[in-house]
């Protein structure tokens, strides 16, 4: 079980999600994307491209740790594992 | 509908009415979001509009209540196999063995042109190179493999290596990546199986039987940026439009001037006159009853892509492009660095409309006669269209 956060940027394109607990059953990174997408059809596709890589601009962090793999999304989700999905700020 | 624009901007999608004389403009959707293209599906009256978003990629948006509400239609994706041939990122590695080109999985870039065929069908040009068809009025969209397969850049890398070379080059317009992109469908209007695309940069290609195959329609154009100046490919068609009620008449600008044909792009002449400034330049509007009259809005130089000497001016062809017509009457003619990008020129009857980069939306009711600023502090301006 991981505990997903998400940017209000998104929840804004996804406002059923607003106010949800949002508790997915997961082992790694990819696993959340593919339980978002059941929860919210059309939410992998913001957040990747469609060879499932994350996308340039946009940032996971499980825990306070930003994950190692943008291609494949195997990092490991633990059982109290909190998963944040944010944009990637490049500053400006 | 010509007392319509529909006005996709970096920050959203305006729609810009005309009622008791006067046009008025309002924010309808998407707002913050960057808006490459809108239209109306003349066949069932949906918006589509095609979203730039900086964070979450591209996506298609269509609107069935005339522009009140927007949800995301289906979404557009590359099938697995997909890639294109391009030059290679630079490596780290010193030993690697230098390579013309490499290929690359094909991701979707960008959104960047929607057209509309038979009832139901519609087209959607893409960066990188991609030309998306739908006959289920949007439902579904397939890649045209012919075209994505063509000689020209490589061949049929789904199921081998290609020929190894692509003649299909580059648009800054890529998000930050060197990919070619589709920015012009050409519809004709009598013939369901007969369609162009334009291609930065590559040129212009034909189908004759609905997208089975593809043919380069280059003859007559040339260039001044590559070795051979009347190479069969490698040309930077900006915009390409035809007559709907000639469509034998195509009219293009393109990075090295304003082009014509008149026998459906069969032979290509080049009609500019840079002497005096109507050469460089982004849109060009075609009127759909008289293939001969074209609209264009010339910039200076592919160098420094501003106005000419700080004035605005639209000029416009009714006989093929031998003769031009500067239309100044109600422009900014002083300090004026308005740049108008290749989706912003528009015409629909009498009524002419283009938005520029600095915000500003023009209008003529007289044919580029005479001018009105109906919107002055616009996010820039990336596409009108009337509808």
């Amino acid at each position: 079980m991981a505990t997903v956060e998400l940017t209000r940027h998104l929840l804004r394109f996804f406002p059923g999600l607003e106010g949800k607990a949002l508790i997915v059953e997961a082992r790694t990174v990819a696993e959340v994307i593919a339980e978002m997408e059941k929860l919210a059809p059309g939410f992998a596709f913001y957040v990747c491209d469609e060879r499932g890589r994350l996308r340039q601009h946009v940032n996971i962090f499980v825990g306070d740790q930003r994950v190692a793999d943008r291609r494949g999304l195997t990092d490991r989700i633990e059982p109290d594992s909190c998963v944040f999905i944010l944009q990637a700020l490049s500053g400006g | 509908m010509s007392g319509r624009i529909l006005v996709g901007t970096r920050k959203g999608t305006f729609l810009v009415e005309r009622s008791n004389r006067r046009w008025t403009s309002k924010l309808a959707g998407h707002s913050g979001v960057g808006v490459n293209f809108v239209a109306r599906d003349p066949n069932d009256g949906t918006l589509w509009a095609a979203l730039g978003h900086g964070h979450w990629g591209a996506k298609l948006s269509r609107s069935t209540d005339d522009g009140v509400t927007w949800n995301d239609a289906p979404q557009i994706r590359y099938p697995e196999g997909a890639q294109y041939l391009a030059p290679p990122e630079p490596t780290e590695d010193q030993n690697a063995e230098p390579r013309a080109v490499t290929s690359r999985d094909a991701t979707l870039l960008k959104l960047w042109v929607i057209a509309f065929g038979q009832p139901g069908r519609i087209y959607v040009g893409t960066i990188p190179g991609g030309l998306f068809v739908s006959d289920d009025s949007g439902e579904s969209f397939d890649l045209n493999r012919p075209l994505w397969n063509h000689e020209s850049r490589g061949g049929d890398l789904f199921s081998g290596e290609g020929t190894g070379e692509t003649h299909w080059f580059g648009t800054p317009a890529a998000e930050g990546e060197f990919a070619p992109g589709i920015h012009s469908v050409v519809v004709d209007p009598s013939d369901r199986d007969h369609f162009y695309v334009a291609v930065s940069s590559a040129g212009v290609l034909e189908t004759t039987d609905g997208g089975k195959t593809w043919r380069g329609r280059n003859e007559g154009m040339t260039n001044d940026y590559l070795p051979d100046p009347n190479a069969e490919w490698g040309h930077d068609p900006h915009l390409v439009e035809l007559c709907a009620a000639q469509p034998n008449h195509l009219w293009q600008q393109n990075h090295c001037g304003v082009f014509k044909s008149s026998d459906s792009a069969r032979t290509w002449k080049k009609v500019s006159k840079p002497d005096v400034g109507i050469h460089f330049g982004f849109p060009i509007a075609v009127d759909p009853e008289d293939g001969d009259t074209a609209w264009v809005v010339p910039g200076k130089s592919d160098a420094e892509r501003i106005t000419v000497d700080g004035t605005l001016f639209v000029a416009r062809s009714e006989d093929g492009g031998e003769t031009w017509t500067p239309l100044r009457n109600g422009l900014p003619q002083d300090n004026a660095y308005d740049v108008v990008y290749r989706h912003a020129l528009s015409v629909s009857g009498d009524h002419v409309a283009f938005g520029s980069t600095t915000g500003n939306l023009y209008v003529s009711e007289n044919r580029g006669d005479s001018w009105h600023c109906v919107a002055n502090n616009l996010p820039p301006i990336y596409s009108v269209r009337f509808g």
